[in-house]
């Protein structure tokens, strides 16, 4: 290879107690390389200043997420070629959430909501008790599986504009979290989360636009969860509450 | 009023206009072959229960559904919150009733 070509890379920097300002780096193109190498190039090589959050590199601890060229994306599983815009990228914080500093997102507000969705187990055996057998194939069970590979990256959260309408809507993950533990046979509360996603800025606030099923890395369904809680708060309400 | 009870009244308000909305359309379609005038369509709604009826509840869901979903709009897009949302968004959907229900009072009931 002759001269090593250049990829133009507009970085967003500054947090709250600095004004935000566009700076642009050179960065030096290489086989195979992912967004988040391009970031992290540019700490060591450019401006060890740069904040930013990572830390498995292989797309399962949903730390490195961020806007490219205008769209969340999982950094780490980006290819630079996926992505580069007549040899440029731009690389911003998440949106909808608060900006730390340059590319490091708040995610306080995400993960709040998960636990305002009860998006918490609540048992129904204690430590003395057998473990329950559950059958893997039941019709609950495969709903629940399907939405149990969340890496809560907050990609959906960013890419969903009743969020950015919205600040009190509880958001995608923190829904599909919800619709997966209601369909769990080992939760015991399911009227405290249909109570809970009933609420402001609960399910019903969804206009069922889909980003977040269109940008899920992993594949995942968030609206359909999300109608699920839509159907099953419905029911509830024309079949009375259960017990 | 809860927002799954508005959710509700706007889903169920929806659920009685959709019959409402194709019966409309089809009688105005069905009815101005060959040409009509208001002294017609007068003569047909002037005293007729079933059109006073009809269109007294679909003024109804439309000022239940009309207002309720402006009030979204409101919040989201205008960033209304709180009294002033509901106050808008009420007068918006009574403001609509009224004038849904001055009409259909005009043309069922007045001659009468």
């Amino acid at each position: 290879m002759s001269e090593r070509e250049i990829i133009s890379v507009t970085v967003q920097r500054g947090g709250p107690d600095t004004p935000q300002r566009l700076q642009v780096f050179e960065v030096p193109a290489f086989e195979s390389q992912t967004v988040l190498d391009v970031v992290s190039w540019i700490q060591q090589n450019a401006d060890p200043t740069l904040t930013y959050r990572f830390a498995c590199r292989v797309g399962m601890c949903g730390s490195c997420a961020m806007m490219v060229n205008g769209v969340p994306r999982w950094t780490c599983r980006t290819h630079v070629n996926k992505v580069l815009n007549g040899g440029k990228i731009e690389i911003a914080p998440l949106r909808n959430l608060p900006v730390i500093k340059d590319l490091a997102a708040d995610m306080d507000p995400f993960f709040d909501k998960w636990v305002a969705a009860e998006g918490r187990h609540h048992p129904t055996r204690s430590r003395d008790d057998d473990i329950a057998a559950i059958n893997p194939e039941q019709p609950e069970r495969v709903v629940a599986s399907s939405g149990i590979e969340c890496i809560n990256c907050s990609i959906c959260y960013s890419a969903c504009d009743t969020v950015a309408g919205d600040p009190d809507y509880l958001g995608p993950a923190a829904l599909q979290r919800a619709w997966t533990l209601y369909n769990d046979a080992k939760d015991a509360d399911k009227d405290t989360i249909l109570d809970a996603v009933s609420g402001k800025g609960g399910c019903h606030s969804c206009h069922s636009m889909g980003s977040c099923t269109a940008y899920c890395p992993n594949g995942l369904d968030p609206l359909s969860a999300i109608a699920g809680l839509k159907r099953a708060t419905t029911q509830r309400f024309f079949k009375g509450r259960a017990k | 009023m809860t927002p799954f009870h508005l959710y509700m009244a706007q889903r169920l308000s929806a659920l009685v206009m959709a019959p409402f909305v194709l019966v409309h359309l089809g009688v105005m379609i069905y009815a101005i072959q060959g040409g009509l005038t208001a002294a017609e369509i007068l003569g047909r709604t002037q005293g007729s229960v079933f059109w006073f009826l009809f269109y007294g509840m679909f003024v109804v869901a439309v000022s239940i559904h009309a207002g309720l979903g402006l009030r979204v709009v409101l919040s989201e897009w205008a960033g209304l919150r709180g009294t002033a949302l509901n106050a808008l968004s009420g007068v918006i959907g009574f403001g609509l009733f009224a004038l849904g229900a001055r009409a259909v009072w005009a043309v069922t009931a007045g001659g009468v």
